[in-house]
């Protein structure tokens, strides 16, 4: 299954209709025409990917440029990852209905049909690895994330420029894709590499026009890499982390709050996030309510509302809950921490909070970030 | 004997358009018809004395007079629960930027004889002179959020209210952030969700109708503003909007501006 084989440019919307052919709908990276930026959505053909497309990415930024090249996949990553599509931000759990004297619940859990994600990255891939070590793996295993992370088949491409956003050379989980994918792709100028992770991933591109991949082809998509792997920013090394415990009381926290919104934009677009909360929507007759669950976030007073008060009453205590969650507390938790370096906390935060440099200034590691 | 709770509607200075999701309530109006008794809303014929006996007053609209004022009190007397809907009821509305103007000036420009004219020089909220026991923001508020707040009411607990910003249900509608893309100056990130983000969602930059956030930090805010190109007055006149009397953007514009924001 590993044999690294290429494909021609011309072909790409063939490995589509094979997807589409085995049952999948095929959600892809397209460009948003009202809102700007790139968005995972359902495609219907190659016509649909972006073509062309760089991204340019600093603290509070997002643009796109055209480049005028031929390929799809030039930019390093989309605003939402992959995961309103196994952790739904909002969705409906349950029904109930009085009848007669007596409750009668109603799942409201529904066939699915299967997805197929195309242009996932390697950090995506690692928040999800995260994210199904949460909700699959824990004592409390999630049946609506389950439904949906068993429909879904994983076209992943390799990275070829990082933005100056992405650190994940520095967590480990980028910038090459090494495991949790079905499909795998390098993009070259003329067309892909091509490798498949799992026998569905196989039986998909089986009767694709493959040709051996030649070892120019294979150095290309090294090189891609590589030059990947020379990013702006980086996190502290992973063994230094433990030292957020004693810096609890470190005065930068409070000047982060000085900038933070606490709008909560970083928690939703950051890929391994979790949390969220429930609530009743009764119907005007009180004979019935639907149990709703939205995606939360830890810069929410009432996310931290417990037994009459707030746990982190302000925003210097819900970043530093953020940050030492994902960084700190995580580690104790999943055995990893909660970051794989996409960078889309620095981007997307309208503050432009720099993450991976704060996180550096209050290890007192200042020189590691620019 | 009928036992339904008693509702009263009372509107003053406000375009009406809060009252309206009472009346776009579609077939839950009549339901809702059946579980309450509406003794007072203008608007659809019911007219009651300020003075009768009611379980629950809705208020629209923000105190402009001494007969407002007046009325407002007759009103909480005859009250178990007084709730503000909207934003003139729940900060004083739009109309409150009057607050920062010379009225009687105003007032001899306009009108002949301004003598005739008895009018306040505020627009206030209606806490400013009641005690309010729920205050339902929106501009105007939404005919989810009022079916929500009425059932909450005949189950005898207090409604949910989010105190989050636009932007948590703006990412949960799943749209990329036109601040961040786009640069525009939306306004989400101070602002209380309540909307569902429907301007955002269509590509426009939120303007503040739910008021304030919970913890809004104003004064960042308005600096990211700047950084996007926005001189120091047009950042004052993005908080003076809809909810400019609300406190925390009340504060915004005065530090954006100083104290001479409204003269020219």
């Amino acid at each position: 299954m590993n044999e690294t084989r290429y494909l021609p440019r011309t072909a790409l919307g063939l490995l589509i209709e094979a997807i589409q052919d085995g049952g999948y709908r095929v959600i892809g990276p397209r460009p948003e025409i009202g809102q700007g930026g790139l968005a995972f959505r359902e495609i219907s053909g190659v016509e649909d990917l972006p073509q062309g497309v760089v991204d340019h990415q600093s603290p509070g930024r997002y643009r796109l440029e055209g480049s005028g090249s031929a390929r799809n996949f030039s930019w390093a990553n989309t605003a939402s990852a992959i995961k309103p599509y196994v952790f739904a931000p909002r969705e409906k759990l349950w029904r109930v209905v009085r009848k007669e004297g007596r409750l009668s619940f109603e799942s409201m859990q529904h066939e699915l049909q299967k997805t197929a994600i195309l242009g996932v990255r390697a950090c995506d891939l690692a928040a999800l690895a995260i994210q199904d070590a949460h909700f699959l793996e824990a004592t409390y295993r999630d049946p609506y994330y389950k439904a949906r992370r068993e429909k879904l088949l994983l076209v992943a491409v390799n990275c070829s420029h990082a933005a100056a956003t992405c650190f994940c050379a520095s967590t480990g989980d980028g910038p090459e894709v090494v495991s949790g994918f079905d499909i795998l792709l390098d993009e070259l100028d003329e067309g892909f590499l091509l490798r498949t992770g799992t026998t569905r991933g196989a039986v998909i591109v089986a009767d694709l026009p493959c040709e051996p991949a030649s070892s120019e082809q294979i150095r290309q998509a090294w090189d891609q890499l590589q030059h990947c792997r020379e990013q702006q920013r980086a996190l502290p090394p992973a063994s230094e982390l433990a030292g957020f415990a004693d810096k609890l009381d470190d005065p930068r926290w409070a000047e982060i709050a000085e900038r933070c919104l606490a709008c909560g934009n970083c928690t939703a677009v950051c890929p391994t996030c979790f949390c969220h909360r429930e609530f009743d929507s009764p119907a005007l007759d009180g004979v019935s309510t639907e149990r709703w669950r939205d995606a939360d976030s830890c810069f929410n007073a009432d996310h931290s509302y417990i037994a009459g008060q707030i746990v982190h009453p302000g925003t210097r205590e819900r970043y530093r809950q953020w940050m030492t969650h994902k960084l700190l507390s995580w580690t104790e938790q999943y055995g990893r921490t909660g970051c794989t370096g996409c960078g889309r906390c620095i981007t997307w935060c309208p503050a432009g909070i720099d993450f991976a440099e704060e996180a550096n200034i209050i290890l007192a590691k200042k020189g590691a970030a620019t | 004997m009928d036992v339904r709770p008693r509702v009263a509607i009372h509107k003053f200075a406000s375009c009406s358009g809060c009252q309206l999701a009472f009346v776009n309530m579609g077939t839950d109006l009549i339901e809702l018809s059946r579980l309450v008794e509406i003794v007072h809303m203008a608007e659809v014929g019911h007219i009651a004395s300020d003075e009768e006996e009611v379980d629950i007053a809705f208020i629209e609209g923000s105190i402009t007079t001494p007969h407002d004022v007046d009325r407002l009190k007759r009103i909480r007397a005859h009250s178990s629960y007084l709730i503000t809907m909207g934003a003139c009821a729940t900060s004083g509305g739009i109309q409150a930027l009057r607050n920062h103007a010379d009225s009687a000036e105003w007032m001899r420009s306009i009108y002949a004889k301004p003598e005739y004219i008895h009018s306040l020089s505020t627009s206030a909220a209606i806490a400013n002179h009641v005690k309010v026991d729920f205050e339902l923001w929106g501009c105007p508020v939404s005919v989810r959020q009022m079916l929500g707040a009425v059932r909450s009411f005949l189950f005898g607990v207090a409604p949910q209210v989010l105190g989050e910003k636009v932007c948590q249900e703006c990412k949960r509608r799943g749209n990329n952030c036109i601040l961040v893309t786009q640069g525009q100056a939306c306004m989400g990130p101070v602002t209380r969700t309540g909307c569902g983000a429907l301007c955002p969602s269509f590509g426009a930059p939120c303007y503040t109708c739910y008021g304030p956030a919970e913890s809004t930090n104003a004064s960042s805010f308005g600096q990211c503003l700047m950084g996007l190109g926005l001189d120091s007055d047009q950042v004052a006149r993005k908080f003076a909007s809809i909810n400019n009397a609300a406190p925390a953007f009340s504060e915004a514009t005065q530090m954006f501006s100083g104290k001479t924001w409204m003269e020219e």
